[in-house]
């Protein structure tokens, strides 16, 4: 008789993330059995042991795979990346924030003395007449308590260590988690590293489930409440601002069901650098008019293109973040 | 000095940490509740334009995203002047109440009910949720994941996305119902009802018929005397979606009861050095430090306070329900803190109710789904209640709408100040002089924090549905005195 595979030995890690990745795992609903079957789950703080000496016991590679969600916002989520990195053979960046810097990247449109300033000095309700901010070392009657370092910057799960696979999405679908899961326990054969899995090739507008006339063209373009949806047709071609042309396909299109466009949030398809640069030309081919001056009038439509282009990826753009 | 640390606890919207200090006599001396994140959302949505916030703010919190889309959607109408029409209104409330349904099954059983159902003192491997299928039958086990899917399903359809909700657009929904999507709701919706009363009377049998049990929730180190904040409608019955908050004092006299643009009146935040999230506190009493009382500006915002600061509920089953929790704790208010677990059940049965009466209702499929809008004032405030307390988005636009300021406060962040002073209670009431620091005495502080349930979800959907710690107890100068894990 054949000796029973050892059960692969599972992680996963939340750093500066919503929780929404987590509960993406934990939508597998009755399948959990399964997984537990096929798995030891080893690390994952919300649910079962959240003990970080532990993992910094375990032997190098210990881990089979960790699925790291969260980007990389202070000093804890660093350090968990690098000792994970360490501890895991495949380490997946797993979810926008991890893959692209996510949500939490947008911080990057202002530098931490901003972010303080408006938090804990500004805000209206806050009552602060003596400045106080939070440090990461403070000396209390008793002793010294600490909070991890917040950083200047946002960044990428892979900005900080080498990254294996990316699955990309926000949160990733969960049926796209099963067939990668799937896939890892009946030993398929994986792309090279580096590569995105769990996700389609192709761009989301190649499957979109709306009406595309392809050769429409338009003359302005409009805020979601500007117009009268139809529910069928393609947003862009309603003059509707979407990030389909830009964005991954594979999310089951999840928001575009619920009549609001896309955001861009599984990343660009493998042919595409930039998703800024691919909405310039896919906006320029579907602008309507000729002379420079009409089409700096349509462009001037668009309010915040930083903000939608890069609205879950702007730490690992060309632009990166605001020069300060 | 000695001093311990739990680090790290589970999610409080991400990460928490407990210090605790000790004096010579290995007493409680102070503890710090320490919430070590800061993502800075009041900034970055900044310079966006205001329609797109229901969206961004929604990752606020992948458990309760709902809540900030409500709030936000509601915010941005008064941004455009505008009240969305009654069907829009009510497909909102609809998905809502099914939120909530979602929520709360999942608390109840994956958190609350290991501590009650299995024991507060059981075996850590069995004060789980399996340790709770075990003792009420895998049946059961399944008819709750199957509910909590049933209201994900109601979510998705009328959300679109199934955990970051896209509904809300300025003044209105994007989407509405179908009759046929409408009658499937109906029976789902009845479904709710019935599980709602099926989990109240597991409730009690294992919980009130359990004179051990109750004596915990009445007598045990878990009760501060603090004023009680929650959404009312204009019958002063506990409204989820709209309506004033109301805050009664620790007496149960109404203190305040205020509309949305008025918060700042009445809400102010300290910032602390030692955590990333502020402490709220009544502004008109002033912040009087960590202290419980009437004369103090600490509150909480939490199933319990919202039927404290209510007088009643809006449903009648969940009013007799609510009635029989008042009369069986000794009258309102009720300053207990592990009598949240049954407040949340009291919800649970109103949000069941309140989703059925909502599907049932003949406009519910109409075609007006979006208010026209005029133009943009640029300022506006929208409250909801967050299963965990009472949430508040308020935004400033320029004439284009484009974001200029925005000020939140979240529904666990009302209760930073409350929780750090459960934690301390319990933490004095348990660990004493002589007394031996063990896993018991762990889970015993742990249920002061996780009654308010902050943002603990996650941890329902999952097996073992227990958090582990690691608590070290050391010397001023490091020296570890003694170690204990629990898994």
């Amino acid at each position: 008789m054949e000796e029973p595979k050892p059960k692969l030995k599972l992680a996963v890690y939340w750093a500066a993330a919503c929780g929404g990745c987590c509960v993406s795992v934990l939508d597998v609903h009755e399948k959990l059995f399964d997984v537990i079957a096929a798995a030891d789950l080893v690390f994952w703080p919300i649910a079962l042991d959240i003990k970080y000496k532990d993992v910094e016991d375990m032997p190098d590679n210990h881990i089979d795979v960790t699925l790291f969600n969260g980007a990389v916002r202070n000093s804890e989520n660093e350090h968990m990346a690098k000792l994970l990195r360490k501890k895991s053979r495949i380490l997946v960046a797993y979810g926008s924030c991890s893959h692209l810097g996510g949500i939490p990247g947008l911080a990057n449109f202002s530098t931490k003395e901003d972010i303080f300033r408006r938090v804990y000095e500004e805000c209206e309700s806050v009552v602060n007449p003596e400045n106080i901010i939070p440090l990461s070392e403070y000396e209390v009657q008793d002793g010294i308590i600490e909070l991890p370092v917040f950083y200047n910057d946002v960044r990428s799960l892979a900005q900080v260590v080498e990254v294996d696979y990316y699955i990309p999405g926000c949160p990733p679908q969960t049926e796209r988690l099963i067939e990668v899961f799937v896939a890892i326990v009946t030993g398929a054969e994986f792309p090279p590293k580096g590569s995105v899995i769990g996700a389609g090739n192709k761009a989301q507008c190649d499957e979109c489930i709306r009406k595309k006339t392809e050769n429409k063209r338009i003359k302005k373009f409009y805020r979601s409440w500007e117009i009268a949806d139809d529910g069928e047709t393609c947003f862009m071609e309603q003059g509707v601002l979407c990030m389909g042309p830009a964005t991954r396909a594979g999310c089951g299109h999840r928001c575009i069901k619920g009549n609001s466009p896309c955001r861009g949030c599984y990343g660009p398809p493998s042919d595409v650098t930039d998703p800024g640069a691919k909405m310039m030309s896919a906006i320029a081919s579907i602008i309507d008019e000729k002379e420079p001056e009409e089409i700096k009038r349509v462009l001037e439509d668009i309010v915040d293109p930083a903000g939608v282009f890069y609205r879950f990826s702007l730490p690992v753009s060309l632009i990166r973040r605001k020069l300060s | 000095m000695k001093r311990i640390t739990i680090d790290p606890i589970t999610r409080l919207e991400g990460h928490g940490k407990i210090e605790i200090f000790l004096n010579e006599e290995g007493e409680v001396n102070n503890v710090y509740f320490q919430v070590p994140e800061l993502r800075g959302f009041e900034k970055f949505c900044e310079g966006r334009p205001v329609e797109e916030l229901p969206a961004i703010v929604a990752k606020i919190c992948g458990v309760c995203p709902g809540c900030h889309h409500m709030a936000s959607g509601k915010a941005v109408d008064v941004v455009f002047g505008v009240e969305p029409p009654p069907t829009a209104k009510k497909l909102r409330e609809l998905f809502y109440m099914a939120h909530f349904v979602h929520s709360h099954i999942a608390h109840f059983y994956a958190l609350a009910a290991p501590d009650f159902v299995v024991g507060p003192d059981a075996p850590p491997d069995k004060r789980n949720i399996l340790g709770v299928i075990e003792k009420v039958g895998k049946e059961i086990g399944m008819e709750v994941i199957k509910q909590r899917r049933i209201a994900q399903e109601i979510q998705a359809l009328l959300g679109g996305h199934q955990t970051f909700v896209v509904m809300n657009i300025p003044g209105g929904v994007r989407r509405g119902l179908s009759e046929q999507e409408r009658d499937d709701i109906i029976n789902k919706a009845k479904g709710f009802v019935e599980f709602a009363k099926f989990t109240l009377n597991i409730f009690e049998d294992y919980v009130l018929k359990n004179n051990k049990y109750v004596d915990i929730i009445l007598n045990g180190p878990y009760s501060l005397k603090l004023h009680s904040m929650g959404l009312v409608d204009e019958n002063n019955k506990v409204n989820f979606y709209d309506g004033k908050v109301r805050v009664v004092d620790t007496e149960g006299k109404e203190l305040y009861k205020y509309s949305p643009s008025e918060y700042l009146d009445y809400v102010a935040e300290r910032v602390e050095p030692w955590s990333y999230l502020k402490f709220p506190f009544l502004k008109k009493i002033g912040w009087k430090g960590f202290v419980d009382g009437q004369n103090s500006g600490v509150y909480h915002a939490t199933p319990l306070s919202r039927l404290n600061a209510a007088d009643g509920m809006a449903t009648p089953l969940a009013q007799k329900e609510y009635e029989r929790m008042y009369s069986t704790l000794g009258g309102k208010p009720v300053h207990a803190t592990l009598a949240m677990h049954w407040a949340r059940l009291v919800e649970l049965l109103y949000a069941a109710e309140h989703c059925l009466e909502l599907a049932m209702a003949p406009d519910i499929t109409g075609k007006e789904l979006r208010a026209p809008l005029g133009p943009i004032p640029g300022e506006g405030v929208g409250i909801v209640e967050a299963q965990r307390g009472t949430l508040t988005h308020h935004y400033w636009t320029d004439d284009r709408g484009i974001v200029t300021k925005v000020n939140i406060i979240v529904g666990t962040t009302n209760n930073n100040a409350a929780i750090s002073m459960s934690i301390k209670k319990a933490a004095e009431g348990l660990i004493k002089k002589g007394v031996e620091v063990t896993d018991g005495v762990l889970n015993m502080i742990e249920m002061a924090f996780r009654a308010y349930d902050p943002c603990l979800s996650c941890a329902t959907h999952c097996l073992p549905g227990q958090m582990s710690m690691i608590l070290e107890i050391r010397e001023a100068n490091g020296e570890l005195l003694q170690r204990v894990i629990r898994n």
